[in-house]
């Protein structure tokens, strides 16, 4: 399979079970290339939210699921680190826009920093609010419109305000599980467009089970089925002439 | 340009608070069970001895029987009889009150969600829920007792009756709502009169619902004090003239609570209605368990 | 024809609670007139005399009124800890799990021990606590009564409480796991402030019931007839005052009482309205 030189991400024989004895991802492993957008695909229930959600320590929150194997960033395994850390340099985004309702827009950008206890000046956060919020496209739309709550905005603008929150952090890497399913096409397209500008600072993983949306960003592409990674390779490869079978079946549309 | 890590306390620090946080919350939530444990104890260690065939069937002792007994050393003699009927009367009569006329309301609810009578009467009955129960006495004393010109059982019942009645609207209202709607036009659409839908299907289907409200309010009124001294205020004996004075368990335990000679008797009392109103609520839980599987 | 009168039998059942209401407030107002209408309204709320001697008679529930607020308020305070640590406890850190389970039975067996089994307890238990730590004399007064309501309303607040902080969306609180936060902070800066006003509604509610409560009370605040000073002072609440004294009364001081219930009603009215519009507009969002 794809050989990366010097890759941000690895995955070593990373397992994820959420009952024992049954892996729902199993054995996978992969290396992530630095400021590429890399997607992962497959059907429902394939594994991989589940593989993305590992990066990111998220099944820490829930007692039962065992990960083994080896999750590298930076050449660290950050399965052996602390999650708040690791969660620091791997941000993630929600399939659902998840702005804080209790908090403004302005709050929301800055919300890691108050979540994790760090004190900023006026001037910091000001300056961390007007660079996200442009680094995602939505400071001409909401500048006037800081001090509102974020849940007020559209849907669009919701995930984008996530996303802004997550940059804030400057993580290393940026894992997005689904972003755009529970969007409309217009408001999909235009974050399609902001994540294609975001890879030139960011190293970008996305779950997506549109394919083509993996067809129109991504460098690379991954494809799972049944908790096993059966194809990684960069995307247009993969696109046009696939190596496995059951790659070539879900690209056709013959399970979904 | 963010100078991170230098302004943030570090996170060993932070992860210090979080469990210190979380050792905390434990720690204050098991506290509260301290009480509960204490005066389970208490009630026990001081109430078991009592605790005998006359204690049921006997009635309360005078204060002269009370004093012979103990300079003789022996248990104060007699039971709490009076107040175990009297207890028994006064919530059987309030829930033959209570119960048709709360399920009856609660229907009423349920059927009727959004027009504005239903959410007065719904404001209403929260008002009634959160009488204080001694507000509830005193009407009561104008309502019954005056008319009747004396304190009676039929007096303690209204005043438990009107401290059930919201609580079997609410139950009754909440358990029929979780009832999937085509249930009732099922019934309508197989001819049954909308009388029959009501209380062969809908009231049927909710039984377990109904039974586990029925029963919380019934062990809500059990224990009641205040409003009883207001109405019912006590008897020496056993009485089953509804109009008369009347006893219960827990009038005895106040009467007995003054009389120092009789103090021996509270604990005894007090275990006896501990135990009965929690056999009340187990049996209700164990109802409320069954329905929900179902 | 019977569905009519089946019909009309819900409505009456429910127009019931209507009329119980009305009566209720047509009672105690019409009770209450005679001690109005001879000391004033606002006199007979800022005096605190209660004199029944008869050709001297003066009643004023001042001294009721703040025993009752003070009784209450402190309670209050003294449950929030308390009730807040066993909603985190059922609602957040444990929730669904068999020892939230247990938590949550201790608590309504908490809920479920009658008022004057809390009265004894604390005159036989607490009280000579109290006395051995100095902390009043004889053990009587606002404090005891105050811990003893903390107790009896811990049900009221924390189980409502627990179930607002359960229903915040797992959505938000990976959200802030994800940027990094510890639980603790994820507890302060998401879970709170997204269940806030419900569970400021629940001990609203948890208010109500401790500005109602009253064996327990009269059998542990002292009994007199005084402006309680201090937390080890005696006192008297509205509740107790009627339910040690409407049984010997009439007249004037009957009236005064009736005005005491009315004052009570209308207090607990108060408070428990807030309490549900809280609740409502949370539910609303």
């Amino acid at each position: 399979m794809l050989h990366i030189d010097n890759p941000i991400l690895e995955f070593k024989d990373v397992s994820v079970s959420y009952t024992p004895g049954k892996n729902a991802v199993n054995q996978v492993s992969a290396s992530i290339e630095r400021n590429k957008i890399t997607a992962i695909m497959g059907p429902s229930g394939c594994g991989k939210s589940t593989l993305l959600r590992a990066v990111n320590r998220m099944h820490e929150l829930y007692p039962d699921i065992r990960i083994t194997g080896e999750i590298l960033i930076d050449n660290q395994n950050i399965l052996t680190m602390n999650p708040m850390e690791v969660r620091r340099i791997a941000g993630m985004v929600f399939q659902r826009p998840n702005p804080f309702p209790t908090m403004s827009i302005y709050e929301n950008v800055i919300a890691g920093y108050s979540l994790n206890g760090i004190r900023l000046s006026k001037k910091e956060k000001d300056e961390l609010v007007e660079t996200n919020l442009k680094n995602v496209g939505l400071w001409d739309e909401v500048k006037d419109a800081l001090l509102k709550k974020g849940t007020f905005l559209s849907g669009g603008q919701q995930q984008r305000l996530c996303i802004a929150r997550a940059l804030a952090l400057k993580p290393e890497v940026l894992l997005m599980d689904e972003p755009t399913s529970a969007l409309d096409p217009i408001a999909t397209n235009r974050i399609e467009e902001l994540l294609l500008e975001l890879k030139k600072d960011y190293t970008i993983v996305i779950v997506t089970h549109n394919m083509g949306q993996a067809a129109r960003i991504s460098d690379y592409s991954m494809f799972m089925y049944l908790g096993q990674l059966v194809e990684y390779d960069e995307t247009q490869v993969m696109f046009t002439n696939p190596a496995d079978s059951r790659t070539e079946e879900y690209l056709s549309g013959q399970f979904g | 340009m963010i100078p991170d890590k230098s302004r943030s306390s570090s996170v060993s620090f932070r992860i210090f608070k979080d469990r210190f946080f979380y050792v905390c919350v434990c720690l204050m939530a098991s506290l509260t069970a301290i009480p509960l444990i204490w005066i389970i104890w208490e009630v026990l260690k001081k109430g078991y001895r009592q605790i005998n065939l006359s204690f049921f069937t006997e009635v309360a002792p005078t204060t002269l029987e009370a004093i012979k007994a103990k300079n003789a050393g022996d248990l104060i003699p007699g039971g709490i009889a009076n107040g175990i009927t009297g207890t028994l009367i006064m919530v059987v009569i309030a829930s033959l009150i209570a119960i048709p006329i709360g399920i009856l309301g609660g229907v009423y609810l349920s059927e009727h969600r959004n027009n504005r009578f239903s959410s007065l009467i719904r404001s209403l009955t929260d008002l009634l829920q959160g009488t204080p129960s001694i507000v509830v006495g005193i009407i009561v004393y104008f309502w019954v007792v005056k008319p009747l010109s004396s304190y009676s059982a039929v007096a303690g019942s209204v005043a438990l009756a009107i401290m059930m009645l919201p609580l079997i609207i609410r139950s009754t209202e909440e358990t029929l709502k979780m009832l999937p709607g085509t249930l009732k036009e099922a019934g309508l659409a197989l001819g049954a009169s909308y009388t029959s839908v009501v209380l062969r299907v809908l009231i049927p289907s909710a039984f377990g619902g109904l039974f586990t409200g029925i029963l919380l309010a019934v062990s809500r009124v059990t224990g009641e004090t205040a409003p009883l001294m207001l109405t019912a205020l006590g008897a020496s004996a056993v009485n089953w003239d509804i109009t008369r004075p009347t006893s219960s368990v827990s009038l005895l335990i106040w009467q007995f609570y003054n009389d120092p000679n009789l103090v021996d008797m509270i604990w005894s009392s007090s275990l006896f209605l501990l135990v009965l109103i929690l056999i009340l609520n187990i049996i209700a839980k164990s109802v409320a368990n069954k329905w929900r599987i179902q | 024809m019977k569905d009519k009168i089946f019909r009309l039998l819900l409505m009456l059942s429910a127009a019931l609670v209507l009329f119980i209401c009305g009566g209720m407030v047509y009672s105690l107002v019409s009770g209450s007139l005679e001690a109005f209408g001879h000391f004033g309204f606002f006199k007979f709320i800022t005096t605190a005399e209660w004199n029944p001697r008869p050709d001297q008679e003066e009643y004023g529930a001042l001294s009721f009124i703040i025993g009752t607020l003070m009784t209450s308020f402190l309670a209050l305070l003294f449950c929030i800890p308390f009730s807040i640590s066993v909603a985190l406890f059922t609602g957040e850190y444990f929730r669904g799990s068999k020892l939230s389970v247990i938590v949550s039975s201790v608590i309504e067996l908490l809920a479920g021990i009658p008022s004057i089994v809390y009265g004894l307890w604390g005159f036989y238990a607490l009280r000579p606590l109290m006395e051995q730590l100095n902390l009043s004399t004889q053990g009587f007064g606002i404090l005891t009564a105050s811990i003893v309501l903390a107790i009896m309303i811990i049900p009221y607040a924390s189980s409502l409480s627990s179930e607002f902080i359960s229903m915040v969306p797992k959505d938000l609180k990976e959200g802030a796991y994800s940027l990094g936060a510890t639980r603790m902070e994820v507890i302060r800066h998401v879970i709170l402030p997204n269940s806030g006003s419900g569970v400021f509604a629940s001990y609203i509610l948890a208010l109500g019931r401790a500005l109602g409560e009253t064996m327990a009370v009269t059998m542990l605040i002292g009994n007199t007839e005084n402006i309680p000073r201090s937390l080890s002072s005696t006192g008297n609440s509205m509740a107790s005052i009627i339910a040690n004294q409407f049984g010997e009364s009439d007249g004037l001081k009957l009236s005064s009482l009736i005005a005491i219930g009315l004052l009570l009603f209308m207090i607990t009215a108060v408070i428990n309205f807030i309490g549900k519009l809280v609740i409502s507009k949370f539910n609303k969002v």
